[in-house]
């Protein structure tokens, strides 16, 4: 396998302090929840981190509430440039507590520290960087001479980018003046509850942030409740389709960041070598718990077994485990609840006639691991071509002319993004002008970044989250 | 126009769809009244099945439409305010029949009708200048954001304004280069037909705009559902139905345009409201320098 060995080279987690039990964040204070308490587990080792509040019904209500006192009295009046500031400082606050954040997001969510270092936690600062500057500029962001906030917003999170969820959700809404109920993922809440300590050490009026932990029926609450202006949520299509179902003939502005079954298209004048990061990048970033993740490999026919060739290479190469070592690629599944989907869908994979290659790779005895797999003899009928694994699942397919890459990529009900690996310039913008996906990443994957508007088509949800578009989701009456 | 000892030729008010006048496929048809209840034609009542080959014609209209340059789709809005001039005195008829306006007051509806052509017309190739941009990443990358049209996109057209209305809620599904599945007015549905004919002669492309009338009652449910259907105007839905539209379009997750509490004034300058809701931003990503 590899030429040489790697020594450990484990992050210390005694950076963070993670207390025996977490309450809700509610107007400021932290309070115990009503609702049926819930363990919070390393997916790692299946350590039990803590036990954490869920929130009932009558938590979420006193949060709602938290909120539209905050924006009524401090936060809605409050000068926009002051607004600002306060953002500045989380931002900053969030960089000098970078390590902490990224040890716990490692240790909550089970992805590798370098991604937690170097992706996750400097995007969550760089989110509440940008958002800051647009606290006293909205009237030039082109969405009407004189915006306004909606009032209080609903937000739902996933656990694949706890903290950065949580910055994409809760910097744009403030920036434009609302204030926030945040639901984090139950698998995920810590990050969401640091975040809290840090809207107390940047002193952030009461009630401007709120954060409400717990499962499904916290979120109902959140989305379901009368006195919220606007719900967004990131999360399966699934969930998102209930939602927009709640929220039909209420005044609520809705934004849905759904699932997604991005094409990596591979044509044959491409740099194969970069293709191949490129794809490794695209599909085992984060497990795979990605909803932009390149999870369909069209390869044109020519290259396709130099393709796989040196993308089985490449994978051999990978190192699956400890999410705290700093040489691990590829960490833990987020639950064992995902990680049997994971395998159900594999299963699924090899019984409707595609070939599963793994790498040798020794997973850890306890936790929840899925080692880097591709799926080549992909037809597009099969659902490991059509359904979102959301798991360090590749499936590979072929195509001949550029018409039909276009066709086989836009053949799916998401459309969130897609990546093109060419040299021709040309067909890079002929084919990203042809696939209906919000995000197109032309030799590269799996970029980000605040000013950089992401979202679906079609099924992949709607509105967009970044830049200037992103705004437009927490405005009255702007509907870009 | 017409002498006194002639007999006139009346017209047939048929569906518009796929770029021809079908009669409904179900042969119902239903008595159109004037504003004082005088008998004026019959049309056609559009059934489910018509309504899904609309949706047909759409979806095989939206790659041309779609793909054609935005100053071609501008010069073909234009040509349809070129050509709905020529009818004007017609449209005033239909108009003030339908609507019982004076006609002066039906020939100012007109007017502001042909005018929003024009209007929209001109939007078509400014809308990714003013509504995309390139985006500042930090990082080697070229990357920027332009708005597409979404598809396919159903319109519940108003009940009160018959034309002014229509078009109001027609022309910008048009300039953003989707295609429409529209349900009439019910009441009032003669110069949303009269506008199909003038469509099918201004290089629209066929199916690019289909016109269903009939009841949007007994329409919008299969619309609201459709698979193949991208997204929905309920401004002209029935009272109390809009609700229930919106949850059947949030089984596909339609881009959904909510009704206004009450018909509002069309007259009114509409901005990019009734665009936005039908163009997606795609963002597009490039190294730079590797």
């Amino acid at each position: 396998m590899s030429v040489f060995e790697y020594a450990p080279a484990p992050e210390s987690r005694s950076i963070v302090n993670i207390a025996p039990s977490y309450g809700l964040f509610v107007d400021g204070e932290f309070v115990d929840g009503t609702g049926e308490p819930f363990k919070t587990v390393n997916p790692a080792t299946e350590e039990v981190l803590t036990e954490v509040s869920a929130a009932s019904e009558a938590d979420v209500d006193r949060a709602v509430r938290a909120a539209r006192r905050a924006f009524e009295k401090t936060w809605g009046p409050m000068r926009p440039a002051d607004r600002g500031k306060y953002l500045f400082r989380i931002a900053r606050l969030l960089q000098e507590r970078a390590r902490e954040f990224a040890v716990l997001e490692s240790l909550d969510n089970g992805k590798p520290i370098r991604e937690s270092r170097d992706v996750d936690v400097p995007l969550a600062a760089a989110h509440f960087f940008y958002h800051a500057g647009w606290a006293d500029k909205l009237e030039h962001a082109g969405l009407g001479p004189a915006p306004k906030p909606l009032g209080v917003a609903g937000q739902v999170i996933p656990w694949n980018f706890p903290l950065l969820m949580l910055a994409w959700k809760v910097a744009p809404a403030l920036a434009t003046g609302n204030t926030v109920v945040l639901k984090p993922a139950e698998t995920t809440p810590l990050t969401a509850l640091l975040f809290a300590e840090v809207c107390r050490q940047a002193d952030l009026p009461a009630g401007v942030v709120n954060i409400v932990t717990g499962a499904g029926d916290t979120g109902r609450a959140v989305v379901e409740h009368d006195d919220v202006d606007k719900v967004a949520f990131t999360g399966s299509t699934e969930v998102g389709r209930s939602i927009a179902r709640a929220v039909a003939g209420t005044r609520k502005k809705l934004t849905l960041e759904l699932g997604g079954k991005a094409a990596n298209i591979v044509f044959d004048d491409a740099p194969i070598d970069q293709a191949v990061e490129g794809i490794v990048q695209g599909i085992f970033f984060n497990q795979g718990h990605v909803c932009c993740a390149g999870s369909r490999l069209l390869v044109q026919e020519s290259v396709h077994d130099e393709v796989i060739a040196s993308l089985q290479r490449r994978i051999g190469t990978l190192r699956v485990g400890d999410p705290l070592d700093k040489n691990t690629d590829i960490g833990a599944i987020n639950s064992a609840e995902q990680l049997a989907r994971i395998r159900e869908l594999s299963d699924i994979g090899e019984a409707e006639g595609a070939q599963r290659w793994q790498p040798a790779c020794a997973l850890p005895e306890r936790g929840y691991w899925f080692p880097p797999t591709i799926f080549t003899d992909v037809s597009p009928a099969h659902r490991i071509a059509r359904d979102e694994v959301f798991g360090p699942v590749l499936s590979v397919l072929t195509f001949r002319t550029p018409d039909e890459a276009v066709a086989k990529a836009n053949n799916s009900t998401y459309g969130l993004s897609a990546g093109i690996w060419s040299e021709k310039g040309s067909r890079i913008l002929k084919i990203a002008d042809q696939l209906r996906a919000g995000v197109v990443w032309a030799n590269t994957f799996n970029k980000f970044d605040p000013t950089s508007p992401f979202g679906g088509y079609k099924q992949s949800g709607y509105g967009r989250e970044g830049g200037r578009h992103g705004l437009a989701a927490y405005l009255k009456g702007a509907d870009q | 126009m017409i002498g006194n000892d002639r007999l006139a030729v009346r017209k047939t008010y048929k569906l518009y769809v796929g770029g021809a006048f079908p009669r409904s496929e179900s042969g119902r048809t239903y008595a159109v009244t004037d504003a004082k209840g005088h008998f004026l034609a019959n049309a056609s009542r559009a059934s489910r099945k018509d309504a899904r080959d609309a949706v047909v014609a759409a979806r095989g209209a939206f790659p041309k439409w779609s793909g054609a340059t935005a100053y071609n789709r501008g010069q073909v809005l234009y040509r349809v305010a070129e050509v709905m001039e020529g009818r004007h005195v017609q449209f005033c008829e239909e108009v003030a029949a339908g609507e019982g306006l004076s006609s002066g007051k039906a020939r100012a509806a007109v007017d502001a009708a042909i005018d929003r052509w024009v209007w929209y017309a001109g939007w078509t190739d400014k809308l990714a200048s003013v509504l995309g941009g390139a985006n500042p990443v930090a990082g080697p990358y070229f990357d920027f954001s332009l708005p597409e049209p979404t598809g396919v996109v159903a319109v519940l057209a108003p009940q009160q304004s018959s034309l002014l209305g229509l078009v109001s809620v027609l022309a910008p599904v048009l300039a953003t280069g989707c295609t429409a599945v529209v349900v009439t007015s019910q009441e009032r549905p003669l110069p949303a037909v009269t506008l199909g004919e003038v469509l099918a002669t201004s290089d629209v492309p066929g199916g690019v705009v289909n016109l269903l009338t009939g009841d949007a009652e007994e329409l919008g449910p299969w619309l609201a559902e459709h698979a193949d259907v991208d997204a929905i105007d309920l401004t002209g839905a029935p009272a109390g139905r809009a609700m229930e539209f919106e949850r059947e379009a949030a089984g596909t997750i339609k881009r959904v345009v909510r009704p206004p509490v009450t018909e509002p004034d069309w007259t009114a300058d509409p901005g990019l409201s009734r665009m936005t809701p039908f163009l997606e931003t795609k963002t597009v990503w490039h190294p730079m320098g590797v």
